[in-house]
């Protein structure tokens, strides 16, 4: 079952999953044709409610919806304007909804943030990174680039890498990938890896040379410069040294290994610059997916068989 | 005044030792009979019929939010909820605008609560100015003023400053007074919006480990331990400090404690919907640590069952959970919450819940008056309740000012009959009496 409102990856079972990537593999032959549209959700207006800058994320939605012909309008808030100055979130939503608004593409610096929202709407919410929670969407274009280049999900060795503790895109990528049977290993500092980790059904290592040899996929995550110096490990060269993928590493991964990183890179911390730039190195082949999946999500959620949203009131 | 009798009730009075059916003639606003088929010609009866008549309660952690936050409590509707909830005393913390560190905040408190006149508002002092952890408050000067303070503390934080601490603890020692402290360790705290374990790492909230609460513990206990001042753990929640207290008290510290409704009802799986209604500090724990807690009250290492009844502005409450207050509402659900989740599954007896909600905490804060034991002479501060009549929670029927409880929609069992203040009903048949209030 597709969800009313896609809050966190734990909503899709296998089912649900592989219904997703198989109808964003259809829709993907739409973004390589000379006219890039279906006309599917004329009339529909997706708003992209964005909280925190983002690019890809944002333009891909934006790209996806548009592609669906749907009416698109981009918001871009301060999260810091809630509460103490400005429009609260409720009443932002609130506002959007009264011009009808079908569907939410909520970007938010705080967990829960997509959650709360779909609560106070009757609009579909579809979560674009809430936090450190989730961002199911990356989870889902990541299977998607996995599944594509494997053919299947269950049994992939799969080695996440880095800041697993304030990271959305770990969150949902191990759960997703779990629920597809795949084998999550997560590796970095234990700063940066909590042990309850281990209850979403993923091994933790803290050595990534221990670990890299089995992997079909070594994916890297992008190392904030917040979490420089106290508490998390004590410089930027020192991550590189122990847990970036540098040449050597890369080298010595199985030769149909995949590379995988959801952007935007820092070239010399987790990646060396040359290995980002390797064959096996997939991270413009994510961004080119993303839009096939998030306009497989728009379809499924707002354009498929049940009652169009909004329809009823 | 109106003489009361009390008719038909079940007398539950852990002070004075008495548990048996008794009516309770109350006249010049003490009692003045406690027997079986009282007379009391001319006084006006009161049914209490199915009902308990117990020793009002009182509260050991209330914020009132006046002065500085009259949109989200006032020291009136905070008395209002207090005494609809069965309380006849409540300790008012210290964390208002500006903060209760001097004598002329807390006796305005204390005046102010007299004149509203629905429950013996008794002021808590901070430590220290402004509650910003740097230098002592006007201790001294808050115990011998009118309002008589006996509690001290920076609730909502810890003292950081061990050495701050030391010497605060040292000072109180001279008026007997009791230095409170909100057991949090702020550098391990910092950032985070509940407990944290599996489900905070899941819910991708920062989380405030049980650790940063039984260190503090742990340091004041010793402090306590070198300084001799008594120390009150307010609102504990792990179940380590359970047993930190546990030893303390074997080891005969004047070391005592409280508990929540919230932390005894409640595990931090209220979070999973991100509900900021249940976003509170010390956070809700896991199931061990609320059975701990339980364990803790049910044999005594917890003294007292205390509200920490924190009202919070809806827009507030109602925003993204990580810039939500923490804090819950608790003056008119804590006598039924702990007779639905303590006393109906037999964790406590009925007894034991009302020495918890009453006598203990009247005797922590020196409250002559209150707390019992139900007998001639006394001071009429009473609460009759029927135990068996059920509730649903619904947030704005409260009296409070707000509506920040997770408790919405329960049904719960206990429902307060009659509050008498002095010999005076402050609830009379379930109904707030105003015209007390001036």
């Amino acid at each position: 079952m597709i969800p009313q409102h896609l809050l966190s990856i734990d909503q899709l079972d296998e089912t649900a999953i592989t219904r997703i990537l198989d109808t964003a593999r259809g829709l993907r032959s739409v973004t390589d044709r000379p006219l890039k549209k279906l006309p599917t959700l004329r009339g529909r207006t997706v708003c992209n409610l964005f909280y925190e800058p983002s690019t890809r994320t944002r333009v891909s939605f934006e790209l996806a919806a548009k592609r669906l012909s749907a009416d698109v309008i981009n918001f871009q808030a301060d999260a810091r304007s809630s509460v103490s100055k400005g429009e609260s979130l409720k009443d932002t939503a609130w506002t959007l909804e009264a011009m009808g608004v079908d569907a939410l593409v909520v970007r938010h610096p705080s967990s829960g943030a997509a959650a709360q929202l779909s609560r106070w709407v009757r609009a579909r919410v579809i979560n674009a990174g809430d936090g450190r929670h989730e961002h199911p969407t990356q989870a889902l274009l990541d299977l998607f680039s996995m599944r594509e280049r494997f053919g299947t999900l269950a049994g992939l060795k799969v080695v996440i890498v880095g800041d697993i503790a304030h990271s959305r895109v770990a969150r949902s990528n191990v759960k997703g990938l779990v629920t597809m049977g795949a084998d999550v290993t997560l590796v970095g500092p234990p700063t940066l890896v909590p042990p309850q980790v281990e209850s979403w059904g993923a091994k933790v290592s803290y050595d990534l040379d221990a670990v890299l040899d089995d992997a079909d996929v070594c994916y890297l995550l992008r190392v904030q410069r917040e979490r420089l110096g106290a508490p998390a490990f004590p410089t930027l060269r020192e991550y590189a040294a122990l847990w970036g993928l540098d040449r050597a590493r890369a080298a010595r991964l199985k030769p149909d290994a995949l590379v995988m990183h959801p952007g935007p890179i820092n070239r010399g911390v987790e990646i060396a610059a040359d290995v980002a730039d390797l064959p096996r190195a997939v991270i413009l082949e994510q961004v080119a997916n993303g839009v096939a999946v998030r306009m497989s999500l728009l379809y499924l959620m707002l354009g498929g068989a049940e009652e169009p949203p909004g329809g009823g009131r | 005044m109106t003489d009361y009798l009390l008719r038909g009730g079940r007398v539950v009075d852990p002070a004075g030792g008495q548990d048996r059916r008794a009516d309770v003639l109350v006249s010049g606003g003490v009692v003045t009979a406690v027997g079986e088929r009282l007379g009391g010609s001319g006084a006006t009866v009161l049914d209490c019929t199915g009902a308990v008549v117990a020793p009002g309660l009182v509260d050991l952690h209330a914020h009132l939010r006046e002065p500085g936050r009259e949109d989200e409590e006032t020291i009136a509707t905070g008395s209002a909820a207090a005494a609809a909830g069965g309380y006849t005393a409540l300790c008012a913390m210290p964390n208002t605008d500006p903060v209760a560190d001097n004598a002329a905040v807390v006796e305005k408190v204390w005046a102010l609560g007299a004149q509203v006149g629905l429950v013996d508002v008794v002021p808590a002092g901070a430590l220290t100015r402004g509650r910003r952890g740097e230098e002592m408050a006007d201790l001294g000067e808050m115990a011998r003023c009118a309002a008589g303070v006996r509690l001290f503390t920076d609730d909502g934080a810890a003292l950081s400053d061990s050495l701050l601490a030391r010497r605060v603890m040292e000072y109180l020692v001279a008026f007997d007074a009791i230095y409170a402290e909100h057991c949090e360790d702020e550098a391990l705290v910092a950032g985070g919006h509940m407990h944290e374990g599996e489900r905070s790492v899941a819910l991708g909230l920062a989380g405030r480990p049980s650790e940063a609460e039984f260190l503090i513990a742990a340091r004041d206990i010793a402090l306590a331990r070198l300084t001799r001042c008594r120390l009150h753990l307010l609102h504990v929640s792990a179940a380590e400090t359970v047993e930190l207290v546990r030893r303390a008290k074997a080891e005969g510290l004047r070391v005592t404690a409280e508990a929540t409704p919230h932390h005894l009802a409640l595990t931090d799986a209220a979070l999973a919907s991100y509900d900021t209604n249940a976003k509170v500090n010390p956070p809700l724990r896991t199931e061990r640590d609320r059975a701990a807690l339980v364990a803790g009250v049910a044999d005594g290492t917890i003294d007292a069952i205390a509200t920490d009844h924190a009202p919070h502005a809806l827009q507030e409450k109602e925003s993204e959970f990580t810039l939500a207050p923490a804090g819950i509402v608790g003056l008119e659900t804590a006598l039924s919450l702990t007779l639905t989740t303590l006393v109906a599954p037999g964790l406590l007896t009925l007894r034991d819940a009302l020495e918890r909600l009453s006598t203990a905490p009247a005797r922590i804060l020196g409250l002559e008056g209150h707390g019992g034991p139900i007998e001639p002479g006394r001071p009429a501060n009473l609460t009759v309740f029927d135990p068996a009549a059920t509730w649903v929670v619904e947030p704005q029927r409260l009296h409070s000012r707000s509506v920040n409880t997770p408790f919405a929609g329960w049904e719960l069992s206990g429902v307060v009959r009659h509050t008498l203040l002095r010999g005076r009903p402050t609830v009379r048949d379930g109904e707030l009496v105003t015209e007390v209030m001036v």
